[in-house]
Formats: C-alpha cells, sequence, structure tokens
C-alpha cells in the first residue's frame, strides 16, 4: 500500500485503500436495517398533508371545523400555526435559502405557488380517517394565471409569483417586481478581444429539463413533543443537525430540546438537505400531544420536494486553428421553483472550470416559477452548464479536425491553471483522467452503424466545513465510532477503515454508528462530497488525542519521560534501553486497566475542514440509437475520476457508477411534463422514467488518485463529479451515432425519432 | 500587501472596484479592511463568503492566516448535494 501524506502504515493492519466488508451491510440484506417510515412509537397519530390542486392561488380562507370534527381527528394545522419569518438568508445545500421562504414553502401563507404546494395538515388516529378529514377541510382559493417555462417568466408581463421580489445583482435596482431573483456573473479577461483571436467559433442555445434526485425512499418522519417541550424527532435527512436547526427556528423551539435521529436513509443526491415534513410533524404533535408520523407518497414526493433546475443555456466558444480555445461565453437562465435559489451561482463558476481560458464571461439567472422549489442534486448546478460546454467542445473538435480527447488535453486545466472563478488550482487529475480513458481498450474499439462514441470532462469544486467524531475505547479494547453525517454512499466502511489504521486495531473490533444530535457536536450535513473528507481528518484528530493520552498513561505505568515511548501499529512501545524493562502495551491492553489509570480513554474530533481538492472526471460512453424507435440504448460505459485516495475503493467505484447512472437518465429519458393547466403530469415512476438495472450496462470505474497534500490521507470528495460529464458525453455519442446535434434533454425516443425523420434517416 | 479579487457580483457593491492591496495577515482582518473601505460590503462578507487563498479555498474561517503576498479571492459560498 501506497503511503499517503504519511498515514498509511502499521503492522500489516491497512485497511484504508482495500475494500473492507460494510458495517450496515447484513441489517440491509436482511431487512433489519430501519430507514424513516420503520420508525414507530407507542400512541402514534398519522399525519396527512392537504396540497392545492392549483399551481398559483391566492389562499382566501381555510375551514377546518368539519374535519376537527371527525372522529379520530386530533390536530390540525395551517399557516396560522407558523410565525412569520423575516427575510434572512441561509446555507440550504449549495444554495442560499430564505427562512422567509422556507417557512412559505413547508406551509403555503398568502399563496399557493404550485401544484402540490402544503396548504393544511391533520394528525389522526389512522390514515382513512386522516385522508377523510383532508377532504373536510375547505378552502377557498382565487386561481390565478400560472408560469411553468424559465424563458416564459423572465418576460415582461409573466405571471407575477412575489411582488416584493426585485431583480438582485443589477444596477440600478429594477423599480418593478419580476419574476428574475438575481443576475449572477463571472469574468475573466476580454472575452470580446478573445472572439477576435478565435478561428473557429461555435455558438449554441440547449434546454436541459428539471430531474428529480429519485430517491427510493420517500420523505418519512416521526415526531414526538412532550408536555415540556422537549422534542423528538426520526428522520430521513442528509443532515440531521441542519433539520434541528430549521425546526427550531420555524417553530420557536430552543435547539438544547429538539433531538433528532437520522435514520437509515435510502437515498438523498442532495434532495434530502432541506426540510418538508419535518415541522409539520412537530407542530402537530405540539398540538396533538401524541407522537405524529407522517410518510410521503411517490406522487408527493414528485409534486412537492425538489428536483434540480431546468434550465436555457447558451454558449459561444472560440478556438485558434491549432485548437488552444482562447474565449467562452455563456448565459445561464436557471429555473429555482416557486422561490428563489436555484444552483444557478455554481453553474456559472462550474461552467468553464476544466479548461484553461483566458478570455472567459459567464452570465446567470435565477428565475421563479410555478413549480416546486429546487433543492440540490450531486454538483447542482454544474452539470447543466457544463453539459452545453462539453456539447460546444466537441464540435469545435470536429469542425478543427481534431481527436476530442486531444483537444480537452490540450486545454486541460492543470495545477497553477488560474479557473475561470478566480484563484489557481493546486494539483489537479483532469490529465490524467483524459490519459486513462485515452489508454482503454474502450475507447480503442471499433462501432458499427448507428452506434456512437462520446466524451466529456466534468468538475466539482467540493468542501469540508464543521464535522465532529468521537471514538470511545471500550473496556475490552473495541472502538465505537460515532459520526454525525448521515451515511449514505459508505461512510462508516470508509471511517471504519480509517480508525482501524490510525489506532492499529482490526476493521472488525471497530463499530460505527451515526450518533444523534443529542449525542454529538454540530456536524454540517451529508452534501458537497464532504462527509468522508472531513470525518476522516477529524478521526485522525480524536485518534491523535488517544495516542496522546495513551502514551502519557504509559509513561506513568513505567515512570518514563515521554521521549522514551511512541505509539506504532495499535500499541505504546518503550524505546531504547526502556525496551529491556518493559513490555509493549495495545490499546486493549489499556482498556482492560482504563479505571486504574485515569479512567474512560476516548477521543473527539471537531474540526471546521478546510483544503477539500477538486475533483475532475472524464466520462466515455458508446451507445446505439434505433432508427426506427428513436431509442438509445447505452452499451458500454466508462468512468475516470481523480478520488485523490480512495478510502474504500469499492464505494468510490459506487460513487462512479451511480452519478453516471443518475447522468444516463437525466441525458436520455427524464422530465417534468407539465400540462397547460401547470399540473405535473408523470408524477410515477412508470411515467418518469429513470434508468432500471435493465437499462445500463456494468458501468467500468477508473480510479485516478491525485493526492489531495491538504488531507491526512490525500482524500478528495468523489461524490458530485460523477454526475457531471454523462450529459455531454451522450450528447456528443448521439451526435456521432445519428450526425445530429441534439440540443435539448432528455434526447427521448420521440424527439430522437423526430429529428430523425426530420433528416431523412428514419428507416419505417 | 496582499493582492485581493472580488469575485462576481460583489464588486457591484463596491461601485466597481473588484481589486485591492491590503495589508491585512489574517480572513477575519481582510473582512474589516474591506469592511471599512465599503461599508456596503460588510453584510455580505458576514453572511458569507468563501475565500480562495493562494489557490486553497477556505469557508467559514476567520482566523486563516494570508501571507503579505499572497493572492486572494473572495467568492460565493459553496457546498453541494
Amino acid at each position: 500500500m501506497a503511503e499517503t501524506n504519511g498515514h498509511s502504515r502499521t503492522n500489516g493492519q491497512h485497511y484504508v485503500g482495500t475494500r473492507t466488508v460494510r458495517p450496515d451491510g447484513m441489517d440491509k440484506v436482511t431487512g433489519r436495517a430501519r430507514f424513516g417510515a420503520d420508525f414507530n412509537l407507542p400512541g402514534q397519530l398519522i399525519g396527512r398533508v392537504l396540497r392545492s390542486p392549483h399551481p398559483h392561488a391566492r389562499i382566501i380562507a381555510i375551514d377546518t371545523s368539519k374535519a376537527l370534527a371527525l372522529p379520530g381527528v386530533k390536530a390540525i394545522i395551517t399557516r396560522d400555526d407558523f410565525a412569520d419569518q423575516p427575510s434572512e438568508f441561509i446555507p440550504a445545500g449549495e444554495m442560499m435559502m430564505n427562512y422567509k421562504d422556507v417557512v412559505r414553502n413547508v406551509m403555503a401563507r398568502e399563496k399557493a405557488l404550485y401544484e402540490g404546494h402544503p396548504v393544511a395538515a391533520v394528525a389522526a388516529t389512522s390514515t382513512a380517517i386522516a385522508r377523510k378529514a383532508l377532504k373536510l377541510i375547505d378552502v377557498t382559493y382565487e386561481v390565478l394565471p400560472h408560469v411553468i417555462d424559465v424563458v416564459l417568466a423572465m418576460r415582461p408581463g409573466a405571471p407575477l409569483l412575489h411582488d416584493d421580489l426585485f431583480t438582485a445583482g443589477v444596477e440600478p435596482r429594477p423599480d418593478k417586481p419580476s419574476n428574475i431573483a438575481k443576475r449572477v456573473e463571472i469574468k475573466l479577461g476580454d472575452v470580446e478581444a478573445g472572439f477576435k483571436k478565435a478561428d473557429v467559433v461555435v455558438e449554441r442555445e440547449f434546454k436541459t429539463a428539471p430531474v428529480h434526485q429519485g430517491y427510493i425512499e420517500p420523505h418519512a418522519a416521526l415526531a414526538t413533543v412532550s408536555e415540556d417541550g422537549a422534542t423528538e424527532l426520526w428522520t430521513t435527512t442528509q443532515g440531521h443537525f441542519i433539520v434541528r436547526a430549521h425546526c427550531a427556528r420555524l417553530l420557536g423551539l430552543d435547539m438544547g430540546k429538539v433531538r433528532v435521529t437520522a435514520t437509515e436513509i435510502g437515498g438523498g443526491f442532495g434532495g434530502k438537505t432541506v426540510v418538508y415534513l419535518e415541522p409539520l410533524a412537530i407542530a402537530l404533535s405540539r398540538k396533538a400531544k401524541r407522537p405524529v408520523k407522517m410518510v410521503m407518497s411517490r406522487e408527493e414526493v414528485f409534486k412537492a420536494s425538489g428536483p434540480t433546475s431546468g434550465a436555457t443555456v447558451r454558449v459561444k466558444m472560440g478556438a485558434t486553428k491549432d485548437g488552444k480555445f482562447v474565449a467562452g461565453f455563456a448565459e445561464l437562465k436557471y429555473q429555482a421553483g416557486a422561490f428563489q435559489g436555484s444552483p444557478v451561482q455554481p453553474g456559472v463558476m462550474c461552467a468553464y472550470a476544466p479548461y484553461d481560458i483566458e478570455n472567459v464571461h459567464v452570465i446567470g439567472y435565477d428565475v421563479v416559477s410555478n413549480r416546486p422549489k429546487v433543492a440540490a442534486y450531486r454538483a447542482p448546478g454544474a452539470p447543466i452548464s457544463e453539459y452545453a460546454v462539453e456539447s460546444v467542445v466537441d464540435e469545435i473538435a470536429k469542425k478543427l479536425g481534431l481527436d476530442p480527447i486531444e483537444l480537452r488535453m490540450m486545454n486541460a486545466a492543470r495545477e497553477g491553471t488560474k479557473a475561470a472563478y478566480g484563484p489557481k488550482f493546486g494539483p489537479i487529475g483532469l490529465e490524467e483522467t483524459l490519459n486513462a480513458i485515452k489508454k482503454t481498450e474502450h475507447w480503442n474499439t471499433p462501432l458499427r452503424k448507428w452506434q456512437g462514441r462520446g466524451v466529456a470532462s466534468g468538475f466539482w469544486f467540493n468542501i469540508g466545513g464543521e464535522t465532529t467524531v468521537s471514538l470511545t475505547v471500550n473496556e475490552d479494547g473495541t472502538i465505537s465510532l460515532m459520526a454525525g453525517t448521515p451515511d449514505i454512499g459508505g461512510l462508516r466502511a470508509s471511517l471504519t477503515s480509517v480508525v482501524a489504521d490510525e489506532l492499529g486495531v482490526p476493521y472488525d473490533k471497530v463499530r460505527s454508528i451515526i450518533g444523534d444530535t443529542g449525542s454529538l457536536g454540530f456536524n454540517f450535513l451529508t452534501g458537497g462530497s464532504r462527509s468522508a473528507f472531513s470525518g476522516s481528518m477529524a478521526i485522525v484528530e480524536a485518534a491523535k488525542q488517544i495516542k496522546a493520552d495513551l502514551c502519557a498513561r504509559a509513561c506513568k505505568l513505567w515512570e518514563a519521560k515521554p521521549d522514551q515511548v511512541e505509539f506504532k501499529d495499535g500499541a505504546v512501545r518503550p524505546l531504547g534501553a526502556l525496551g529491556e524493562k518493559v513490555k509493549p502495551m495495545t490499546v486493549a491492553d489499556f482498556a482492560k486497566t482504563a479505571g486504574k489509570t485515569g479512567g474512560p480513554i476516548g477521543g473527539v474530533g471537531r474540526i471546521n475542514a478546510q483544503g477539500a481538492g477538486p475533483s475532475f472526471g472524464t466520462h466515455l460512453v458508446d451507445l446505439e440509437v434505433d432508427p426506427e424507435t428513436g431509442r438509445a440504448t447505452i452499451l458500454r460505459y466508462t468512468v475516470a475520476q481523480d478520488a485523490g485516495r480512495a478510502l474504500h475503493p469499492a464505494y468510490v467505484e459506487g460513487q462512479y457508477q451511480g452519478g453516471a447512472v443518475q447522468g444516463i437518465g437525466w441525458a436520455l429519458n427524464e422530465e417534468y411534463v407539465y400540462g397547460d393547466d401547470g399540473k405535473l403530469q408523470n408524477a410515477g415512476f412508470l411515467d418518469y422514467r429513470m434508468p432500471v438495472a435493465s437499462d445500463v450496462p456494468m458501468i467500468d470505474a477508473i480510479l485516478v488518485e491525485v493526492a489531495n497534500p491538504k488531507h491526512p490521507y490525500g482524500v478528495r470528495g468523489v461524490g458530485e463529479t460523477p454526475i457531471v460529464p454523462p450529459l455531454g458525453a451522450i450528447a456528443n455519442a448521439m451526435e456521432n451515432a445519428t450526425g445530429i446535434r441534439f440540443t435539448e434533454l432528455p434526447m427521448s425516443p420521440p424527439k430522437v425519432l423526430k429529428a430523425l425523420k426530420d433528416k431523412g434517416l428514419n428507416r419505417a | 500587501m496582499a493582492r485581493v479579487v472580488l469575485v462576481g457580483n460583489l464588486a457591484q457593491v463596491t461601485g466597481g472596484v473588484a481589486e485591492f492591496d491590503l495589508s491585512a495577515t489574517s480572513v477575519q482582518q481582510l473582512f474589516r479592511q474591506l469592511g471599512e473601505l465599503h461599508p456596503a460590503l460588510a453584510p455580505h462578507l458576514e453572511s458569507g463568503v468563501a475565500v480562495a487563498i493562494d489557490g486553497q479555498i477556505f469557508q467559514d474561517a476567520l482566523l486563516e492566516p494570508i501571507r503579505a503576498d499572497s493572492e486572494v479571492f473572495l467568492l460565493p459560498q459553496i457546498a453541494g448535494g
């Protein structure tokens, strides 16, 4: 095993970098693992939500009297049960969200702003009674004109969602409200001068559809509030500390009185970084004085939890005849949903990040419309803008007669490259991923008619953030690890390996759990590819404390000086002549006599992790188009991505494969379909077509490891980047298969078939 | 003096001034000096910006040191999904 930043070692017990058995695996394959909807309490009520049938309507009155009179109904909440919140922005996933909007999103206030917007909620003794009660709630609406499309929403005279929304980021401040919440931009160099140097310029407009994260487990929450206000909540979330903060704020609770437990989670991908049911369940429980359980249906998940933005993107790039990129312009218009806060800012910053270009100008607009408020989705905002740029890069390669990998290699960002968003990159691995792809047998395999091959690269920043872990040495020498970031993609396995290596104990002697908010210090959420990066850094800190403590105890026991002992290979070892008098003491030896040498042994790592290393990836895909149906079948797919160092290679590969599959769905099939009535037409997995196992081949994963010098093991986050390249790679493969440049996602069979017919390429 | 660059919309608050030479030796000092030069910037700095010091991005790191020859960029905060 290679040494990385000095943290791979011990006496043969090297678990970091190996494919250890997942600690949560047995429970998951036997059905014993408890997800959000598996939790129940004695005497619990069932909560259900009444949702707006209208995409845009003023709420004139809500009469709950008939529903309250129904036997079995124990509580009903409406907008009157939530105090209004001042305008204050908070981080929510990659976006900033305003508490004034959060309180209106969890429960409609003046207006319902999308079909499915909560208007009231009921707690009753059974699901049937709760459903019946919802029908008895009388809501008087004044139906208003709606707007769904982002471009239409930007036009003067479009139905206005918020009469107090004035476009930020433009000077002078507009004197009229609009649906354009914000204009953002980045500039580097002189883009117009850059285009003058170009021998070839390609300009295209692209459209992408909003897509849902598609986590298999719907939102679920169980809350109980005691008479003294002490609140317990079990919920499926990417960040239970964030849930606690939001609920305390929205309901006027002391944070210390709210204990939130993150259940096992069946996927989140960014969509479980915000609150929907949680404040409703607490408010209902507080009112009913009984536990309340709430679970969304799949239809509710689609209609009322955040997808990511759909967008319109215009890209213009210029290159010299020898292939050097000299200018890049882009204009991004992202749907935010009913409230401001789309991921357009990171979309702007990521658009040209993979390339070394002197002149860049990217403008973005954050636009509200009558759709559910968007939530984060892996590398939020980046897949959209980078898809458009990667498509144009391929067109430039064609115009210049250059190999698309060679063109990317020629312009690739490297250590020292000034990113379009400002700073210079440190050590990064884009070039290595391009090289890895070029060396594959896949790249060199011939294709047949109607088959096409596409390549694209992608980037995401990665983050660190506030993290706490605790390590406890138990009396028998086993180790308990408590982390505070929900385990979505193998966190416990990865961190367990780090603990085992740091303390020199066998992997199976470390048991890892995710602690609740009452058991551990603050943790930011699992997102931004941060949990394994930050958690492993915090473990190193906690383990240092334990090692220092054990060395100190050994000095006392052996009547030695600090420089006569060292912690190595799982034991405190005497140095020099002392070694002739005493024998090394293992962690387990100290555990047995902990009470006699100072008491319990443990460490707590509390850090605000910095030094996240950016991650780049390159994807290669082969597909075949059926000219009679327009259906594209993915034949082969290879991902190469820089992981810095893979703590657990199988889980890193899983992240690569999962991102690729989600990207395949985004590129080929997934979309929200709205009718003219502003209502979602495909709120279920039968009509919202996500890839299933039979749709995709085995995704080959290549682990590129360019160590992150800021991390003790060299780790970079890996979860976000894999969803960035697939959209561009598949669009490029489609062009190579059909000769048609598709500029609208998804490239679903009806669209492809129409394009083939228009070109006279359809056989039927 | 560290060279400090405002990225994106922040320069709108300073009337278009995007580059500064400042004597700050920490992020906290940097924010204080920028806030004194352009009081309208202060609330934006308080609400959270990322700071790239010599290529390394830091978030919520008031005590991070800045060298006299450092190149510093103030960016929108970054998180993820």
